[in-house]
């Protein structure tokens, strides 16, 4: 329970069902004044405290776990060594992999818990352990869920995934929940000023590098290419105007060198991608190519595309091309609103 | 799910109101008056809060006029530490040293800290061996070092966590010897240990009402003559001048209440609970036969009621999940931030590691336990402690 409004309601309806609830709450910063203070992020004593009061007011028992060492190794470092060797990461997914379905999960199973309920809007067949998007579009997080394995999905309640957000919000309201209002949290929960790349630069330190065009003219220098992601548009502080005077977008990062190479809008646009370590749960590993659609970003456009199992790579061949996608994100097959599998990106082309 | 526990083994934490303490409150929550009033109904309260004051005197062995009532027992360490250490620094600059252990409360361990951080004070942290317990030879060492630069000692009565019962006279002896006042948090050992504030020659005592049957809300410091502490509180100068704030006087009257039938039936109690506790280290250690009790064997050393275990391979955390689960209540023992479990101080100070000061549970036995509690923990221990040792594995 986050102290927001999703999870406490989808508590009370774990409740509801007939299930044995008992809330936790999870720790995550050591130091709790550290990270986001206010209603948008999930682990300040504000949000420790509103998720306390939604349990008393659904009646379940409300515990705090400490989960501080766990989220800063495998979500907050991860996070930074993938902005380091030149990807962008989704910390959110990580944590879901990691933590709220692996860490809380196991300690949950041991202690005789059956499941891991979320307010997460996603839709789940526990039976067969797959995964399908939220009746929701605006809100379906089935792209962040989509990296769990078929056992993890088969411990995972997601009792919001039929429901749009509105109806949530007012049957939180009708539940008596104070967090009925409470704004959706966004950005990144562990960045308390929300400023990521200041947040790198403490992490990183200066790393400079250079900004150069496709012919691989220098056309200026940066402080640290784990600043940019592909695709951004904005604040590169190049100078000379490109030869056609269209705006330049970055292209790619070349973490070695810290080399930041950008061009036209053309060059972004990727027909081809190879992704690593994928995880099946809508299918069998695929034996022959298969005609599905995928989706490359949190809340991003869905392509048609073809996907393609070579050892553990996942080749896949969109049939229109994509714009800007960034290696380190997930590569999400889906059949329809059903998740196939889940790969993270590793090369463009 | 349980809206109050079955089986309440946490008594140190708070203990069921006694039904005379409720009876005395609730009849003096009708009446009126502010006890420092001048008129009828001022008297009327005023005479009610000195008369409490005049029987809790009697129970701890000291003058009425050495009875300071506060809210509680975090705020009467607070007066004790900061209130002494002001007052004997200003009286001599050169006294910057504050002398304790590393086993205090949170109340007095935090306003020790705050006065090192913000007050330039020094503090010299007694160290205590593995079952908890502070030397007087380690006072005398560590007030020999330098004298002239003490300001006050501290030293618990009885620790919270472990039972310890510490040698409060003889270690008041020793500050006397070096002309430093000495402070002493009773707080867990008034309701079980004949706490006598004349006889143990301390010169401060922080007492509190709910750890023996009275409502939270109300305690005392009990202040020897010739102590002036700078007060931390000013105001309409009430109890000497020494602690403001308008006297309440319905809880102050059950806490008298409750000190009284708790001295009366102090002596049979403490005797029907180590029985008890006894009872239930064993059948711990009978279902959990690798569990370590913490802190004195058993007998004087250690508070009749308290029994403080750590569990190898677990988490406390969640044995007490589990344990609550089955309606058995009881603490880790430790200080919580926004829930958080930090491992125990007192078992660090002991020497314990982090993985055993984490895996520990203390229950503290109370006027309403019975022999069925203890054999409900002992049904339930075995099961609780190998599901959290699979947890802890993973």
């Amino acid at each position: 329970m986050s102290g927001g409004v999703d999870s406490a309601t989808a508590a009370a309806r774990a409740v509801d069902a007939g299930h044995e609830v008992t809330g936790v709450h999870l720790a995550l910063s050591q130091n709790p004044q550290s990270y986001r203070t206010g209603a948008r992020g999930c682990c300040t004593l504000e949000d420790a405290r509103d998720a306390r009061r939604a349990a008393d007011v659904i009646g379940i028992p409300f515990y705090v776990w400490d989960m501080a060492e766990r989220f800063a190794r495998d979500v907050v470092d991860d996070f930074v060594a993938e902005y380091a060797a030149g990807r962008t990461p989704n910390p959110c997914l990580r944590c879901n992999e990691k933590i709220k379905f692996a860490a809380v999960l196991d300690r949950a199973l041991a202690l005789g818990f059956d499941a891991v309920c979320t307010g997460h809007y996603a839709r789940t067949d526990s039976a067969a352990g797959t995964l399908r998007r939220a009746a929701d579009p605006g809100k379906d997080q089935s792209y962040v869920l989509a990296v769990l394995t078929r056992d993890q999905i088969a411990h995972a309640m997601f009792p919001l995934g039929d429901t749009p957000k509105t109806a949530v919000r007012e049957e939180a309201r009708d539940r008596g929940l104070l967090v009925a209002d409470k704004p959706d949290s966004h950005d990144v929960c562990f960045i308390a000023d929300g400023d990521t790349q200041g947040f790198l630069a403490r992490k990183l330190g200066p790393a400079p590098g250079q900004i150069v065009d496709e012919d691989g003219t220098v056309l200026g220098g940066h402080d640290g290419a784990y600043a940019f992601t592909v695709g951004q548009r904005k604040g590169l502080r190049v100078d000379r105007p490109a030869p056609d005077g269209r705006p330049r977008y970055v292209l790619s990062i070349e973490p070695v060198s810290s080399t930041v190479t950008v061009g036209s809008p053309e060059a972004l646009a990727v027909r081809e991608i190879t992704a690593v370590r994928p995880v099946w749960t809508g299918c069998e590993p695929p034996p022959v190519p298969i005609e599905c659609s995928v989706q490359l970003r949190a809340h991003g456009d869905v392509y048609a595309c073809v996907a393609a199992l070579s050892g553990d790579d996942l080749h896949i061949e969109l049939r229109e091309p994509a714009r800007a996608v960034a290696p380190g994100q997930a590569a999400v097959l889906y059949d329809g609103d059903t998740v196939l599998g889940s790969a993270t990106i590793a090369v463009t082309r | 799910m349980n809206t109050s526990p079955v089986v309440y083994l946490d008594h140190a934490a708070t203990t069921p109101l006694l039904p005379e303490a409720i009876d005395a409150m609730t009849e003096e929550l009708g009446r009126l008056g502010n006890p420092s009033s001048l008129h009828d109904a001022g008297r009327r309260a005023r005479r009610v809060v000195e008369e409490s004051r005049e029987q809790i005197a009697e129970v701890f062995g000291a003058r009425a006029s050495e009875v300071i009532f506060t809210s509680g027992g975090t705020e009467a360490d607070n007066l004790a530490v900061k209130g002494l250490f002001w007052a004997r620094r200003a009286a001599d600059e050169r006294r910057c040293r504050v002398l304790t252990t590393a086993v205090e409360h949170h109340a007095v361990l935090d306003s020790v800290h705050w006065l090192a951080s913000a007050q330039g004070a020094r503090p010299d942290w007694l160290g205590v061996d593995s079952c908890g317990l502070v030397s007087p030879a380690g006072l005398r060492e560590a007030l020999e070092r330098d004298p002239g630069s003490a300001a006050v000692v501290s030293v618990m009565w009885a620790n919270n966590e472990v039972g310890a019962v510490q040698p409060i006279a003889a270690l008041a002896e020793v500050a006397h010897e070096f002309g430093v006042p000495f402070h002493t948090d009773a707080v867990q050992a008034a309701a079980q240990l004949p706490v006598d504030f004349a006889a143990s020659g301390v010169d401060a005592m922080t007492v509190t009402g709910h750890k023996l049957g009275g409502p939270v809300g109300a305690g005392a410091l009990i202040l020897g003559r010739g102590m002036a502490p700078v007060p931390v509180l000013h105001g309409g100068g009430q109890e000497r001048d020494i602690r403001s704030g308008t006297l309440d006087a319905p809880a102050i009257r059950a806490f008298a209440v409750a000190a009284v039938v708790s001295a009366q039936r102090r002596v049979d109690e403490a005797k029907r609970l180590a029985a008890l506790r006894d009872d239930l280290i064993r059948q711990v250690l009978a279902a959990v036969p690798n569990a370590i009790l913490n802190g004195p064997p058993p007998g004087p050393e250690r508070l009749p009621a308290n029994a403080h275990f750590s569990f190898p391979g677990c988490e406390g955390d969640a044995l007490l999940l589990l344990l609550d689960a089955r309606g058995i209540a009881c603490s880790t023992g430790s200080a919580c931030t926004a829930g958080v479990a930090e491992p125990s101080h007192v078992l660090l100070a002991m020497g314990a590691d982090e993985a055993r000061a984490r895996g520990s549970l203390r229950f503290s036995l109370g006027h309403t336990t019975t022999q069925a509690d203890v054999d409900a923990l002992g049904a339930a221990i075995g099961e609780a402690v190998s599901r959290s040792r699979r947890a802890a594995a993973r």
